[in-house]
C-alpha cells in the first residue's frame, strides 16, 4: 500500500509541477541514421505552407494540420526540427510553440483580449519604474530608458511618464487608446507574437521599440535587465544564472520578434524593364 | 556601412546553419532562401532604403535566435543537463550502501 501511494505522490507531483519549469523531452520517432531525414516546408493549398517530417505531415498538439501562411517562416521552423539530434527539445523551439499557439489558441481569445492582455503590461512597465537610489542605478535608468520612452512618446504622439513611486506611472486613457487603434492594425498571429515578446520582456514600451526596427533584440534585452545588469558590473558575473537567464530571454524574445516580422509582412516583388 | 554589416549577419547565419546541419547546409532550404533575400534586396540598397534595413533587421533577429539558441543549449548541458543522481550515488556521497534484501522486495518483480 505504501509504495502505491509512493507512485501515486510521483505522479501527481509530477503533474504538479508546472510546464515551464519541466524541461520535457521525446526521443526522436523511430529514425535510423542512414535514413535520409528530410525536414522541409511545402506549399499547399490556399497559400498556406506545411512541414513535413519523413513523409509524415505535421501537426500541432491540438491535432490541427500545422498551416503558416509565410514561407520564410515554414521554412525557419523546418530548420529548428533540423536542428533536433537524438531528442527532440521542445524548450528549444520557440518559433514552433508560438506556431502552435497561434494555430490551437487554446485559451480561445479574441483579437481584443489579446490587446487588453498586452497592454496590461502598460501600467507595470519596467522603463517607466525608477529607483531613487543607488545613484550610479538612477543615473544609468536616466540615461538608458529615457530616450526609448521619449522615443514612443514622439512616435506614438502618446503621454507616458516614469514614476518613482511603488503604485507606478498613471497611463491616461487616451494613450491606452491610441495604442489599441494602432495594435488593431495588426493580424492575430502578430499579436500573439507580440504579446509573447511583452511578456518576455516585461515591457509595452520596449517590445514596440522592437517591432519598430529601433532597438535590436541585444538592447532590448539589455535595457529590460538593466538592474541586473548593474548588479552583475558590480558584484561579478554567475555563468550559470546570469548568462543562461540572458541567453534563454534573448533567443525567446527574438522568436517572438521574428514570428511578428514574419506574420505581418508580405513581399512584392516588382521588376523594372530597362528601356534602352 | 550597411554593406559590411550586411556581411557580417550573412557571413554569421550561415555559420549557424552550417553548425546545425552540418556539410550539406548548403543544400537546405533556408540556405536559399537566406541567399534568394539577400541577393534581391542588393538592388533596393543601393541608396538608403527602408525595405533593405528592415531585411537586414530581421536577418539579425534571426541570426539572435540561431545563436542564442545554441549558447542556451551548450550552457544547460554544461551546468544544467546531469540531471538528478540516483539513489545509489546519493548513498556513496555520504559513505553508505543502499541495503539489499534477498529475494527482492514485496512489490519487485
Amino acid at each position: 500500500m505504501l509504495p502505491g501511494l509512493c507512485r501515486f505522490h510521483g505522479l501527481v507531483s509530477r503533474a504538479l509541477v508546472p510546464l515551464a519549469g519541466r524541461q520535457v523531452e521525446l526521443k526522436l520517432l523511430g529514425c535510423s541514421a542512414n535514413v535520409q531525414r528530410a525536414r522541409y516546408a511545402t506549399p499547399a493549398t490556399g497559400g498556406l505552407y506545411e512541414i513535413n517530417l519523413d513523409r509524415r505531415k505535421l501537426k500541432t498538439p491540438g491535432g490541427k494540420l500545422f498551416t503558416v501562411p509565410n514561407e520564410a517562416l515554414a521554412i525557419a521552423v523546418a530548420t529548428e526540427w533540423d536542428a533536433q539530434k537524438d531528442t527532440l527539445k521542445f524548450y528549444t523551439m520557440h518559433l514552433t510553440t508560438l506556431c502552435n499557439t497561434a494555430l490551437d489558441n487554446p485559451t480561445q481569445r479574441d483579437k481584443d483580449q489579446i490587446i487588453s492582455a498586452a497592454l496590461k503590461f502598460l501600467e507595470t512597465d519596467t522603463v517607466c519604474y525608477r529607483v531613487e537610489e543607488p545613484p550610479g542605478l538612477v543615473e544609468l535608468q536616466k540615461n538608458e530608458w529615457d530616450p526609448v520612452l521619449e522615443w514612443i512618446e514622439k512616435r506614438y504622439n502618446v503621454v507616458i511618464g516614469s514614476s518613482y513611486s511603488i503604485m507606478g506611472p498613471q497611463i491616461p486613457e487616451e494613450t491606452k487608446d491610441s495604442f489599441r487603434q494602432h495594435l488593431k492594425s495588426y493580424n492575430v498571429w502578430s499579436l500573439i507574437g507580440l504579446e509573447y515578446v511583452i511578456s518576455q520582456l516585461k515591457s509595452v514600451v520596449l517590445s514596440l521599440g522592437l517591432i519598430d526596427r529601433h532597438l535590436t533584440v541585444e538592447q532590448a534585452v539589455l535595457l529590460s535587465r538593466l538592474e541586473e545588469e548593474y548588479q552583475i558590473q558590480h558584484w561579478g558575473n554567475v555563468e550559470w544564472a546570469h548568462d543562461y537567464d540572458m541567453y534563454e530571454l534573448r533567443a525567446r524574445t527574438a522568436a517572438g520578434t521574428l514570428f511578428v516580422y514574419l506574420s505581418s509582412e508580405s513581399a512584392t516583388v516588382k521588376k523594372k524593364i530597362l528601356q534602352d | 556601412m550597411a554593406g559590411v554589416r550586411a556581411l557580417g549577419v550573412y557571413r554569421g547565419v550561415l555559420k549557424e546553419l552550417r553548425n546545425l546541419q552540418g556539410s550539406e547546409y548548403t543544400q537546405s532550404m533556408a540556405y536559399t532562401h537566406l541567399r534568394e533575400q539577400f541577393r534581391s534586396n542588393q538592388v533596393t540598397g543601393e541608396r538608403y532604403c527602408r525595405a533593405k534595413k528592415e531585411a537586414l533587421h530581421t536577418c539579425q533577429v534571426y541570426l539572435c535566435l540561431l545563436e542564442t539558441t545554441r549558447l542556451h543549449m551548450n550552457l544547460h548541458q554544461l551546468y544544467h543537463g546531469r540531471g538528478e543522481r540516483g539513489p545509489e550515488e546519493v548513498a556513496q556521497l555520504v559513505g553508505l550502501q543502499m541495503p539489499t534484501q534477498p529475494g527482492g522486495k514485496g512489490w519487485e518483480e
